[in-house]
């Protein structure tokens, strides 16, 4: 034991050395959720894209706001209809030195849709599109129609090295042998569980972060990730729950930095059913489905008491809605509005509506997958409740919730009424309206997670026109033409934008991001 | 002996095949994991081909008979969340796990029987009394709430101890484990009294309990009478007969240590298997699922096999194999 | 039940004086202790208020029509928008403290009690057959059990959750698969040492059915241990019912039990707002130190090896 200790004072000592210059300028982050893999086109998730945007970047980036900005490609631009450029930067190595090229983009494309067992890929980043080289730093990226997303769909998809990912499986990412990146960050040690470990990359292109070496660390629970940043164990979080962040704000040895995220809460509503399986009369009885109704589905969203939600369920952590992303993000209308609480008008539509006395009804909802998810429907229960439409909820297991929600009733969505989260990738309107109001239809790829099987084909075709608009500003109209008729119909009911907070130790600042990445490099000394 | 063990093995597979055979049934009823993990923003088609790439698109017999071949073969299968071997994402992280369970093993020991003979042999005594309330404390209220209380108050109050994750590792003997460094003790010490409350008040009470009922009965007055030093009396003749019941109980206890720390690890950030498991049942990680808990069932199988002779050691009246009734 | 048929099973051994019934007995010495007899009277006092929980609770926490976010995470003695007083508090779905511990008592108590009991009957019952029939019988017995303790509970709850959705049924349900199988392993443990001593031979010489010999011979003798599992276990329960709700996959939120409104106050540990978890803690703590003050002066005066 004493010869052990000894050992170990040795080891102490020799790590003390070497590491003496960098100590203080390590940086420990916890994490909400677990990366699963370092593999950049395994999974298409929020927390393995974010910790793998230290080690590789993309050919366009997006800031803090979620505006696009150069990335890997130094311009873009379209040179016919359905034709982009991008200028790639030539100043640009990996890690191991070689330099960074046409052929690694596009070698990219081809490895990212097709990564064995992969769950979740990024084939859609890709899909569709024609890639050719012009020369070393310039490519072509074909499609054939015009797609005026190509720049967000590039702002998603990972740059890998061609020479080390040739043959590379996910195994030979998660061991470090292929995590070539060009990122700010080289990778050192992925330990699934514990934490992922990273150096800086002392010759990287662009603004060199302030740290050397970067710790994250998941954190799964709440109060425990809160805990260990005021016992000083790490010294970032991420998702700082809504019930401590008052706490955190008032304590001097925290500062809390907060932006609105791209992810709004809302509820859909089963408006393909002649009768729906949740909602019956006060005695039981089976009714027609009464949300078909347009003047029923309004009053329900006049019921709700957003500032309640805000205030007393979010604790201020949120922003009330009355579209699919807040105010700032590309292609949301200015003339829509969070509908306000009027409990009487929605009693009287009821009644106009035919449902004087209302209705019974059970709504669905996710435990423990959006913040604070059964709170919000106990809360909108009771609100329904008191315009006398009696309302129980019945929250499951995520697990257990999308897959019915999806597919529980042979294949169709099972329940009448859900609460639902959703985070727009691109960060402007066309994909939660294609995906969350276009008419379900496997061919176009519309209405994909549209669980209300809402559908409008007039709205289907302003879609599809604001989808082949180019020209930002036209689109940017065609896109609030669509939003103000979607909402204006009540396809679905939004509630509120969540805020994303970051709570860091004193003498840090978190530059807060939309897209709910945790970034070293956005952690800056005050 | 022999014939008594090769033959509980022959049974255990039995045992195993049983098992992987509910959970595969089991998780599919409860459903796909497919809308868990796919990204929201995917259409018809992307999800279609997660679902194929997952091997999901095939009837379950067709998955099930798969997945037999490959475990025949030593594969069981790869993670749908991780994309690796369920196997090696499981011993990835049983060291971590282990070495929880021992620390809290032995702090249920340590603490645990002396309290429990103290208050088995001074039942009147103030002392035993509050061990005794003292050790209602211990499963009364929920691990999370504990957990999260130790850690306000060792960790945020007092500062004295970590508030999460795993210390540093050294290797000794061949072994890799956090507990060969002094760093890595207080990394573990939160976490291993937070899963050791409970345990330890198992012990207290089983001890106490079997203590009680042995000093009445004739072999203790009889050793007593012939005049045998009190330390003896307990520490031979005693300890030997109460250990019975505490034996098979910490069998299956450190069984569950290992096997399902699941809340323990997640509030402590533990890089252990029960937080894989956890999240393995909660995305429906359906391989890992089977492989965690085929490996848990020959855990147990050997751990009540364990016991099993332990007992005829500790007990010359209990006979091993399969006696005439 | 098998407890209340072990006083009977020692008067028969012992050829009793005739002037004692048993169950006079076993009274006179529960009451030895004070404080047991404490217990067992706050113990009436809380199944009482349990039972009555409709009539004293100045809320129905379950009404949402009574409940109001507006009224959410009040301080102890708040007056909220409705005008009510909140004497301990409101949660975090506005719910009144005070009348949510007083339903969700009455659920914990059923959960607690129910499982606890049919657990340990049905465990009990199996653990015996195996340690008396033996052979094959065992084996498999024990094989089950081998494989019940291999599932964790997680998983056989979210298993009925997808299949019979959430409810106090289905959790019972949960937590005796769960369980049972402690008590067997348990129970055969003992049970087969017991078998093995003199008195059972006699029994078997006298020519006594295998079912007296085995439940009221064999069983009295394993309940100390068994008493010591099952005490241990109901509380047990009561807290595993606490940490499913916390993963997810316990009750109904909007019917809290103590535990679900201990695990809902998890997240306000360090928010300063102690109430909200705090309450209910107290309030579980004393119901399981309670439960097992009864439980453990129970086991002394049903055993039937101790001398008093």
């Amino acid at each position: 034991m004493r010869f052990f200790r000894t050992m170990l004072m040795a080891a102490g000592v020799l790590a003390t050395v070497a590491a003496a210059p960098v100590s203080a300028q390590q940086i420990r982050i916890g994490l909400s959720a677990e990366p699963t893999a370092m593999d950049p086109h395994f999974h298409n998730l929020t927390p393995n894209n974010g910790a793998l945007s230290h080690i590789f970047e993309r050919l366009v980036e997006t800031d803090p706001k979620n505006r696009l900005i150069p990335g890997l490609a130094e311009s873009w631009r379209t040179i016919d209809d359905n034709t982009w450029e991008f200028k790639l930067r030539k100043n640009v190595k990996w890690h191991d030195g070689t330099p960074f090229t046409a052929d690694d983009v596009i070698f990219t494309f081809e490895r990212a849709p097709n990564v064995p067992n992969s769950p979740a890929s990024f084939a859609s980043a890709v899909k569709g599109k024609t890639i050719k080289k012009i020369d070393d730093h310039t490519i072509h990226i074909t499609t054939p129609a015009p797609h005026p997303l190509m720049p967000n769909d590039m702002s998603s998809l990972l740059i890998i090295s061609k020479k080390h990912g040739e043959g590379a499986k996910t195994e030979d990412y998660n061991s470090g042998k292929a995590t070539i990146g060009t990122g700010p960050y080289k990778f050192v040690a992925f330990v699934p569980g514990d934490r992922i470990e990273l150096v800086r990359n002392e010759d990287y292109w662009g603004e060199k972060p302030q740290w050397e070496k970067v710790i994250l660390k998941p954190i799964k629970s709440g109060p425990a990730r809160v805990a260990a940043l005021l016992a000083g164990d790490v010294d970032l979080i991420e998702d700082a729950p809504t019930a401590d962040i008052a706490r955190l704000k008032n304590d001097p040895n925290v500062e809390v930095s907060q932006t609105v995220s791209r992810r709004v809460i809302y509820f859909h509503m089963d408006q393909f059913r002649e009768e729906t399986p949740y909602i019956t009369a006060k005695d039981g009885s089976k009714i027609k489905n009464p949300l078909l109704d347009k003047r029923v589905r309004l009053a329900l969203s006049k019921a709700i008491n957003r500032n309640a939600i805000v205030e007393r369920v979010m604790e201020g952590v949120a922003i009330p809605a009355g579209q699919l992303l807040a105010d700032g993000f590309f292609g949301v209308s200015p003339n829509v509005k969070p509908p306000a609480y009027d409990p009487e008008g929605a009693k009287k539509l009821l009644a106009e509506a035919g449902y004087p006395n209302g209705f019974k009804m059970t709504i669905h909802g996710p435990n423990g997958r959006y913040t604070n998810d059964v709170k919000i429907l106990e809360a909108v229960a009771q609100m329904f409740t008191r315009i006398g439409v009696e309302t129980t909820i019945e929250a499951l297991p995520p697990a257990v919730y999308f897959n019915r929600a999806s597919t529980g009733a042979n294949g169709l969505p099972e329940f009448s009424f859900i609460l639902v989260g959703w985070g727009s990738d691109t960060g402007e309107t066309s994909s939660p309206l294609k995906t969350l109001l276009g008419t379900f239809n496997k061919e176009t790829g519309f209405g994909a997670a549209n669980r209300g099987r809402y559908s409008n084909p007039e709205l289907d075709k302003l879609i599809a026109q604001a989808l082949a608009t180019v020209d930002d500003a036209k689109r940017q109209d065609v896109l609030a033409k669509a939003v103000e008729l979607a909402m204006e119909d009540v396809g679905l009911i939004p509630t509120h934008y969540q805020i994303n907070t970051w709570a860091s130790k004193k003498g840090l600042k978190y530059e807060a991001r939309a897209d709910e990445y945790t970034l070293a490099m956005s952690l800056k000394k005050n | 002996m022999t014939a008594f063990i090769l033959r509980r093995l022959m049974q255990s597979v039995g045992v195993v095949a049983v098992m992987s055979l509910i959970v595969f049934f089991g998780v599919h009823i409860v459903g796909d994991p497919v809308y868990l993990l796919i990204n929201p923003q995917a259409d018809q088609e992307d999800i279609e081909a997660a679902i194929r790439a997952l091997g999901l698109d095939r009837p379950i017999w067709e998955q099930y008979w798969h997945f037999l071949t490959g475990a025949l073969q030593g594969d069981l299968g790869r993670s749908f969340v991780f994309g690796e071997p369920a196997l090696k994402l499981i011993l990835d992280r049983m060291p971590a796990t282990l070495e929880l369970a021992i620390a809290a093993l032995l702090m249920a020991i340590i603490f645990g029987i002396p309290l429990g003979l103290y208050a088995g042999l001074k039942p009147q005594s103030w002392v035993s009394k509050t061990i005794m309330a003292g050790s209602i404390l211990g499963f009364s209220l929920p691990t999370f709430w504990v957990g999260i209380m130790l850690i306000m108050v060792f960790a945020v109050m007092l500062g004295w101890l970590p508030s999460t994750g795993r210390g540093p590792t050294a290797t000794f003997l061949g072994i890799t484990s956090s507990l060969f460094t002094l760093e890595g003790w207080r990394y573990v010490l939160l976490p291993a009294t937070n899963l050791a409350l409970l345990k330890i008040s198992l012990v207290v009470r089983l001890t106490r309990a079997g203590t009680r009922e042995a000093i009445h009965q004739d072999y203790i007055r009889f050793a007593r009478a012939k005049g045998l030093p009190t330390h003896r009396v307990i520490g031979v003749h005693l300890l030997k007969n109460i250990l019975i019941p505490v034996v098979t109980v910490l069998g299956l206890e450190f069984g569950n240590l290992v096997a399902f720390s699941v809340v323990t690890e997640t509030i402590f950030a533990w890089p252990g298997m029960g937080r894989l498991l956890i999240s393995s049942i909660q995305s429906l990680d359906r391989p890992v699922i089977v492989a965690y808990l085929i490996i848990i069932v020959l855990m147990f199988i050997i751990i009540n096999l364990v016991v099993d002779i332990l007992y005829s050691l500790l007990d010359p009246r209990v006979r091993l194999g399969e006696k005439s009734a | 039940m098998s407890v209340t048929e072990a006083p009977a099973a020692i008067a028969e051994k012992n050829d009793a004086s005739a002037v004692e019934t048993p169950l006079r007995r076993f009274v006179s010495a529960y009451c030895e202790s004070k404080l047991a007899v404490g217990a067992a009277l706050f113990l009436l006092v809380l199944i009482l208020l349990a039972a009555f929980a409709p009539l004293i609770a100045p809320q129905n926490p379950y009404d949402l029509a009574q409940v109001d976010v507006l009224d959410s995470r009040l301080p102890p003695g708040e007056v909220g928008f409705s005008g009510m007083t909140y004497w301990l508090g409101s949660d975090g779905a506005g719910r009144d403290l005070l009348s949510a511990m007083l339903y969700g008592l009455r659920i914990s108590l059923s959960v607690g009690f129910l499982s606890g009991l049919i657990a340990m009957a049905i465990g009990a019952a199996i653990g015996l057959i195996a340690a008396y029939v033996g052979g094959r019988v065992d084996s498999l017995i024990m094989r089950i059990v081998d494989l019940q303790l291999s599932f964790p509970a997680i998983l056989v709850a979210l298993m009925l959750i997808a299949v019979l959705g959430k409810g106090v049924d289905k959790i019972i349900i949960a937590l005796v698969t769960v369980q049972w199988a402690y008590y067997a392993r348990t129970v055969r443990g003992s049970a087969l040492v017991e078998s093995q001593k003199e008195y059972v031979e006699a029994a078997r010489c006298l020519g006594l059915s295998h079912v007296r010999i085995l439940f009221r011979h064999i069983l009295p003798n394993c309940l100390p241990p068994l008493i010591v599992v099952a005490t241990v276990q109901a509380a047990h329960a009561i807290a595993l019912e606490a940490t499913l709700s916390f993963l997810g996959v316990g009750l109904p939120q909007t019917e809290p039990s103590l535990g679900l409104l201990i695990s809902n106050g998890f997240e306000y540990v360090l928010s300063g707002k102690y109430w909200i978890s705090t309450f209910p803690g107290i309030a579980l703590l004393v119901t399981i130190v309670t439960i097992n003050l009864v439980g453990d002066q129970l086991r002394d005066v049903l055993n039937p090896r101790l001398a008093r």
